[in-house]
């Protein structure tokens, strides 16, 4: 126990913020119950700090509207930046979880890392909201610390799959995505879809994560009604204006998944992008009371339009709020908390009402926009809505979970 | 000499009774990784260092003895027999980048282990049958040696430093051994050891397996500890990281590497925790460490060290003198 | 047909926008036998600087020509204090000039972080070369056509400047053998700042021609950094005709690589920079040696 107390004493002694805040007044914060721990795992620097900049914006977002304050309870908030590789993931995780005793933490960004800590979380039963997509930690390898209110690589992909081949009748595709799993995943969604609903998926090509001329791939690309797209990071704004520069945009249009054409990225993106139709679990655009106050505070904030990676992490904090206000402050019993989370169901959330299937998966709405260009900026403006969709589309969970999980090869293409 | 030795049974005593004086599991946690890190640097300093063959491949011979004990363990195979199994892949590998990396030396070398580095990296990425790609590989329990379990941070930290000791010995004992003088000689004299009779070839060989040996041991303390490995250990990154311990801590000494993963592992997980632009202050210590001390920390200190002592002692003479007078 | 044929035009504007890459790193290597691993900082800080001057600055918006030579200059002159207070000590001390290189890149990289934030800035191709060029069925974008041409000038610019004056017979001198140089009144230190700014210059500009096709973004130093290594690799150091061709084999490796056997994506660069280099150690053109 007096380990322990002095481990406290001496975040609150070094770490900003909060953590200062409840060093200056230790007697009311001891009288009262002890502050909530939030912690993010999130990239701030390196090639990754892109999405991970935003991810803070978004949970910081949250814990201002609510002025530091779930149910009641004070919250002092951790942020750790992981690098953007699994070995730094994995020992900020441990800062956070070992040395700060976070009661939950919310993150991290990329498949890589979240499967680099799924175990570790389990061990320490810290409940975890994921952002990342890695499919099997919500399928043949449920965690049940684990929760994502985000969405599985594929889950947007499955409704594209459908528009495109119901709405658009499109018969032919083309699929180009980075060569790692998260685009396996995203293309392999669409690609089932696609296929169930008559279409045809030609080629799907695997550019390797750093490419830095998209040229050889997209002179590929021929012969069919369209072409989808699954890139992330900077690799999107690089893709279309190749795009669109060798005269391909206007013969074959394109699609996206929902990194692609995040509403965070539109402000890097020109001329290239009008008329490109992305799914996403979240839409800038999207009209409802709890969005409209979001995308107002980003803006006063930090003066952007929030995409997926802030709102992911926003939702999380409501998430977190809602399972507090039902248990009453209490997280103590971080096994008895995580169950909580799995219970959570809103209505007016920025994307719409949601809750989470027994995997700990989000199921809510799915928006399919069309970017066009609206006072010279670019909007993504919903076009279609898909509510309550699993991360199992319409298929029968137990026989998709007998199946292999989405990779490269699988399913594999109609020859 | 004794304030050295000294000094060493100094750092001896804090090593062995640090579980018992550092609070809270994260902090040991981060000494293991120190160790671990410094293992690997040890074993790049002898051929970055002592060797004057600087390396930009070796997280490929790391990643593969992690990848090597990962894939096993997957496979079902025991603790024992997955780490003699990865440790034989790793020298296997370890003499293929050998062979292929010595037909040059100085920048060539740089060049041809960089290149390889990328190449090992590729594979891991698309080797998916093996490698399971990006998604990387759990691992999900550590050995239990003569019954004690690697599970508790403390069991974790001691079996480290065990391996920790071991390897600064061996390299203690290379160096000082007639191959590590050849090897410091063929790296100042490459032509007066050929013609004097030296294999130049077979030398710098045997020093790159010794090396990868060392490398392929903290790999599997790297794969243990983590218990996961992926793609982005092997990176170029990596390898750059590795080799920038060795020379911020002072190349061809046998304790800069130990002094340089301290230095890279607590800027990286412990000031990164306080300081958000922890890239930059890393980068500037590397810019202050070439113009303070451009030989490294270690030999730095110790010049710095002994122009002040000098200074003082001959104050003190030249007050002696003076009061004599 | 005409799949080969626009991959075989675009190798050929890839390989330009790699020499405009590689000669700068070619030429500190050739001369100073420096392995300057902040050539990949100093293109993405060319990039950053156009980019933010295109987008305009303190209410100025710059054309894009103005902006990548304002860049470039900026660029050479930060490339001339880093040589001046930094690699000026440390002749012939690889490992250390190596540590001073990544620790300044580092520096750079974070800084470009926190400047210009994490997302990817997109830089407008410039105007009058913003249309496509058509050859039948086939479309190719005029700005890559473009980049051809400013290749070629700026590699014979280099030619004429290395050939033909004063300052390149001083280099070539320098290059060949630096004690010689010194031994006939070269005055190699004053040498060394200018070819070490040049080529930082030369990188940055490279970083804004490329800017509209590649964006810029976090990370584009170390993406670019090993690819003018693989350059200088092949064609050898120290030897423009080696830069240029060593670009042009690797435009055309990469494209024809990608496309053709997209297994070995990953290693279509490197599996033959490490053929060459056990093969033919000194670069296909130049005098690549230790």
């Amino acid at each position: 126990m007096s380990r322990k107390v002095t481990r406290r004493r001496f975040m609150a002694a070094t770490a900003a913020g909060a953590a200062l805040a409840t060093f200056k007044f230790p007697s009311p914060a001891i009288a009262q119950a002890a502050p909530f721990k939030l912690g993010l795992l999130t990239v701030k620097t390196g090639p990754l700090a892109q999405g991970g900049i935003q991810m803070e914006q978004g949970i910081v977002t949250y814990l201002k509207e609510k002025n530091y304050t779930f149910a009641g309870r004070k919250v002092e908030f951790i942020s750790a930046d992981t690098g953007g590789n699994p070995a730094g993931a994995k020992t900020k995780a441990q800062e956070l979880i070992e040395r700060s005793n976070v009661d939950t933490i919310v993150g991290p960004l990329a498949a890589f890392e979240l499967l680099a800590i799924t175990d570790y979380v389990r061990q320490h039963e810290t409940p975890l909201l994921s952002l990342a997509a890695a499919e099997d930690v919500t399928q043949r390898h449920v965690n049940p610390f684990i929760v994502r209110p985000s969405a599985t690589s594929a889950q947007c992909m499955h409704p594209l799959g459908d528009y495109a081949a119901k709405e658009l009748k499109y018969k032919t595709a083309i699929t180009i995505s980075e060569d790692f799993a998260f685009g396996y995943e995203q293309m392999a969604g669409f690609q089932r879809v696609f296929q169930d609903e008559g279409g045809t998926v030609k080629k799907k090509l695997w550019p390797p994560l750093v490419t830095p001329d998209y040229t050889p791939y997209i002179a590929q690309i021929d012969g069919v009604d369209c072409c989808v797209n699954g890139f992330a990071g900077s690799n999107p704004v690089k893709f279309m204006k190749s795009y669109q520069a060798m005269g391909m945009k206007s013969k074959i249009p394109l699609l996206a998944g929902w990194t692609a054409m995040d509403d965070a990225l539109l402000h890097s993106l020109g001329d290239e992008a009008v008329g490109v139709k992305s799914a996403h679990w979240y839409s800038a655009d999207f009209d409802s009371e709890s969005n409209k106050r979001f995308v107002a505070d980003m803006q006063k904030n930090y003066n952007v339009l929030p995409g997926g990676y802030s709102a992911g992490m926003y939702i999380a904090g409501m998430c977190i709020n809602a399972a507090l206000e039902k248990s009453g402050g209490k997280a103590a019993s971080k096994k008895a908390f995580a169950e909580e989370l799995h219970k959570v169901s809103i209505k007016d959330s920025p994307r719409g009402p949601f809750h989470f299937d027994e995997y700990g998966n989000v199921v809510g709405t799915v928006f399919i926009r069309n970017c066009e260009r609206k006072n010279g900026k670019l909007v993504n403006t919903v076009i279609k809505t898909y509510p309550d969709v699993s991360q199992f589309w319409t298929y029968d969970e137990k026989k998709f979970l007998s199946q292999p999980v989405y990779s490269r090869d699988y399913p594999p293409l109609k020859s | 000499m004794n304030a050295r030795v000294i000094a060493l049974a100094a750092a001896a005593v804090v090593l062995v009774t640090l579980p018992f004086w550092i609070s809270g599991v994260y902090y040991l946690n981060v000494a293991s990784q120190i160790l671990f890190y410094a293992v690997f640097a040890i074993g790049l300093n002898i051929l970055a260092g002592y060797g004057g063959l600087v390396s930009l491949g070796h997280a490929a011979l790391f990643g593969i003895a992690a990848y090597a004990t990962g894939y096993l363990l997957q496979a079902g195979f025991g603790h024992p027999a997955a780490i003699l199994v990865a440790l034989v892949v790793a020298m296997a590998s370890t003499a293929l980048y050998a062979v292929l990396s010595l037909r040059a030396s100085g920048i060539g070398y740089i060049m041809i282990t960089l290149a390889l580095g990328e190449i090992v990296w590729g594979l891991a990425y698309r080797w998916i049958s093996v490698t399971n790609g990006d998604n990387g590989i759990s691992v999900h329990s550590r050995p239990q040696p003569f019954g004690i379990s690697l599970t508790s941070a403390d069991a974790f930290y001691y079996t480290t430093l065990i391996v920790f000791v071991l390897s600064l010995a061996v390299v203690a004992v290379f160096v000082n051994s007639p191959l590590g003088a050849a090897l410091k000689g063929v790296r100042d004299q490459p032509r007066r050891m050929n013609a004097l009779g030296y294999h130049v070839w077979a030398i710098r060989f045997w020093a790159s397996m010794l090396s990868g040996l060392l490398t392929a041991v903290s790999g599997i303390l790297f794969v243990y500890y983590n218990q996961f490995i992926s793609p982005q250990t092997l990176s170029l990154t990596a390898s750059a990281e590795v080799l920038l311990m060795v020379i911020s801590g002072g190349a061809s000494t046998l304790l800069g590497p130990v002094v340089g993963a301290t230095l890279v592992i607590i800027v990286k997980n412990v000031v990164s925790a306080y300081l958000t632009r922890w890239n930059f202050l890393l980068g500037a210590i590397f810019v202050a460490i070439v113009i303070l001390m451009p030989e490294g920390l270690v030999p730095g200190s110790a010049r710095l060290w002994r122009l002040a002592w000098r200074r003082t002692r001959g104050w003190r003479a030249t007050k002696a003198a003076e009061t004599k007078q | 047909m005409s799949f080969y044929l626009v991959l075989t035009v675009n190798s050929i504007t890839f390989g330009g926008l790699l020499f405009l890459l590689s000669s700068g790193f070619s030429l500190i290597f050739g001369l100073m036998r420096i392995p300057n691993l902040t050539h990949g900082s100093l293109f993405m800080l060319g990039a950053y600087f156009g980019a933010t001057l295109v987008g305009g600055l303190l209410g100025m918006v710059f054309n894009f020509w103005i902006a990548a030579l304002l860049a470039a200059i900026l660029v050479a002159a930060s490339g001339a204090v880093l040589e001046r207070l930094l690699l000026r000590q440390l002749p012939g001390q690889p490992s250390a000039q190596v540590l001073v290189t990544l620790g300044v890149s580092f520096m750079v990289a974070d800084f470009c972080l926190m400047v210009w934030g994490g997302d990817p800035l997109s830089v407008p191709t410039p105007e009058l070369l913003a249309g496509f060029v058509r050859f039948g069925p086939l479309v190719f974008p005029l700005y890559r056509l473009a980049i051809i041409v400013i290749a070629a000038v700026v590699a014979i610019g280099l030619w004429l400047l290395l050939d033909r004056t004063r300052i390149g017979a001083m280099i070539r001198a320098g290059v060949d053998d630096p004690d010689m140089a010194r031994v006939i009144g070269i005055r190699v230190s004053q040498l060394f700042t200018t070819v070490f700014a040049l080529g930082s210059g030369l990188a940055a500009f490279a970083g804004i021609i490329g800017a509209p096709i590649l964006s810029v973004y976090p990370g584009l130093d170390q993406d670019m950094l090993p690819l003018a290594l693989v350059v200088v690799i092949l064609g050898g150091s120290g030897s423009l005709l080696g830069s240029f061709f060593g670009s042009i084999i690797i435009g055309f490796i990469y494209n024809f690589g990608q496309a053709l056997l997209p297994e070995l994506a990953y290693f279509v660069l490197f599996l033959p920079m490490l053929l060459v280099l056990l093969f033919k150690p000194q670069g296909l053109f130049g005098r690549f040696s230790s």
